[in-house]
């Protein structure tokens, strides 16, 4: 157990250190954010109907560009294979560092979500229902793009062909993820089924996504 | 047989499936071809298999 | 002669060449009886003529998933069994699968454009089979990505497990996203509503395209295999010319 701690303590202080990257994430989120208006017009009421599709779609697309250096750094300075080596169960060694991933990367994006709620026109609840859905989305988005990193160091190929992998996958996240926020604004379904069944997708991925990793990790790497 | 007044997208539809059908096939048989020209031609240049058997003889 | 005996790729080699003449003339006599039949079929009261395209529509949309669990089957031989021809037979089934699947898409929006009134509806079983064929595309990408056939083969193995697994869930998904946006309004052919004026032509041509596939599949295997007969000779030749 202390050895996935450490391992936890290490990639988030490694994640938020300077040269890191996970931070860069929050401002990529709201870079993209705040290019929407420019390309759909200042029409806050507009703006406010499609708020929390431009702030899943900024978080999705965030987290896709920050899980490109979960194994590559690891794997360029050699602690991977130690990683693949230990007697800690691989699965386990993933998981641990898909959730520093997750921290480091993942709730940053939920807290910034309500100061670009705030330049979304959105209110209150809506801002709130967007972070608490982002809140058990995330983890779902980390874990299923953990498998695409997986794969982008065990073939050493990132970029392109990771997010062309991963993206397919994230669709139920994305699907059920805005509608949950929808419904909570105004949607004609209550705010629990599609929330309940967004955390149902984020614990499914919690179990695939490290067996994924490691399963790709053992065979791939050499 | 009469095909309506949508005939055009069936025969479009049933001439699409016919097109991909038969680029399949002919890239199956242009590959197989292909390989075997290259099996014959590295034969041909004195590579031997590790087993020592024929290397364009597929049987 | 069991799976095992498989193995030996000379072995398939023989077989595969005794056994595709045959495959080849049952496969054209059943698409020729089916499309005899669905050419003969009587037009449905409410979409009149249309109905014939669903005699190709529907066996590739059958196809473009039949041919992800002859993937995954495969991708558990290259991760549990280590297999060789499995790799083999999930790299080469992945080309075939995208075509049907890009048939299952075409034939889908040509049927619903006089249905529907246009090319494309977001309609549940068409973005399903949409994001069905970005997946295909993807793992096409992974394969074409990687120089050497057996890294590749691993990586494409967990991705099409992957795949296996978030598939219903994405076809779940997408079906409660499109009763969300829009009220059922399309037409549907529901499959026990089937009359048997159409269901045995569509049986037909579906057992016609499974055994398209089944053909244009071993051939293609074999075709790979004569490809890495041809890769390791050319390796064997440099590193002799090296030495």
């Amino acid at each position: 157990m202390t050895a996935l701690a450490a391992l936890i303590r290490r990639d988030v202080s490694v994640a938020l250190r300077v040269g890191g990257g996970a931070l860069i994430g929050v401002l990529f989120f709201l870079t993209v954010v705040v290019l929407m208006p420019f390309a759909v017009g200042p029409d806050l009421a507009l703006l406010k109907k499609l708020g929390p599709a431009i702030l899943w779609l900024g978080a999705l697309l965030a987290s896709l560009l920050t899980l490109d250096r979960l194994f590559t750094a690891d794997h360029d300075d050699g602690s991977l294979d130690l990683i693949v080596m230990s007697r800690t169960p691989l699965e386990l060694a993933c998981a641990a560092k898909a959730l520093a991933h997750w921290l480091a990367a993942g709730l940053p994006l939920v807290a910034a979500t309500p100061v670009l709620g705030l330049l979304l026109n959105l209110d209150g609840t809506a801002t709130g229902a967007v972070a608490l859905t982002l809140l058990a989305g995330t983890p779902a988005l980390t874990f299923t793009g953990m498998i695409g990193a997986a794969l982008a160091v065990v073939l050493r190929r990132g970029g392109l062909l990771l997010s062309v992998l991963v993206l397919p996958l994230s669709i139920p996240v994305l699907i059920f993820g805005v509608a949950a926020s929808n419904a909570a604004l105004s949607g004609p379904s209550p705010f629990g089924t599609p929330f309940s069944i967004l955390c149902a997708l984020s614990l499914a991925s919690l179990v695939i996504g490290p067996f994924a990793a490691a399963a790709s990790l053992r065979h791939g790497l050499d | 047989m009469t095909l309506g007044p949508y005939a055009s997208f069936i025969v479009m539809s049933y001439v699409a499936v016919a097109t991909v059908v038969a680029a399949l096939v002919t890239w199956v048989i242009a590959d197989y071809r292909r390989q075997k020209a290259r099996l014959r031609d590295l034969e041909a240049a004195g590579a031997v298999r590790r087993s020592g058997r024929s290397a364009a003889e597929v049987k | 002669m069991t799976l095992i005996d498989l193995a030996n790729p000379s072995r398939f080699l023989s077989l595969a060449g005794r056994i595709l003449p045959w495959l080849v003339a049952v496969t054209v006599l059943v698409l020729a009886i089916g499309l005899y039949q669905s050419a003969t079929a009587p037009d449905d009261y409410q979409q009149g003529a249309t109905v014939k395209i669903m005699f190709i529509h529907v066996p590739n949309a059958w196809l473009s998933m039949f041919v992800w669990s002859v993937m995954s089957v495969a991708a558990l031989g290259t991760l549990v069994w280590r297999h060789p021809l499995a790799d083999v037979a999930a790299k080469t089934a992945a080309p075939i699968g995208a075509a049907f699947t890009f048939l299952a898409l075409l034939t889908g929006s040509l049927w619903g454009r006089p249905m529907w009134g246009t090319y494309w509806e977001w309609d549940a079983r068409l973005t399903s089979v949409l994001i069905l064929f970005l997946m295909y595309l993807g793992l096409m990408a992974l394969w074409r990505a990687v120089e050497d056939p057996s890294r590749a083969a691993r990586a494409a193995a967990v991705l099409t497990l992957v795949g296996a697994i978030n598939i219903p869930i994405i076809k779940f998904s997408v079906d409660w996203w499109n009763t969300l946006h829009q009220p059922a309004s399309v037409i549907r052919m529901g499959g026990t509503t089937l009359d048997r004026a159409f269901l045995i032509p569509l049986l037909v041509m579906a057992v016609g395209f499974t055994l398209l596939f089944l053909t244009l599949h071993i051939a293609a295997m074999r075709n790979e295999i004569l490809r890495r007969r041809v890769r390791t000779l050319q390796m064997l030749q440099a590193s002799k010319s090296a030495a």
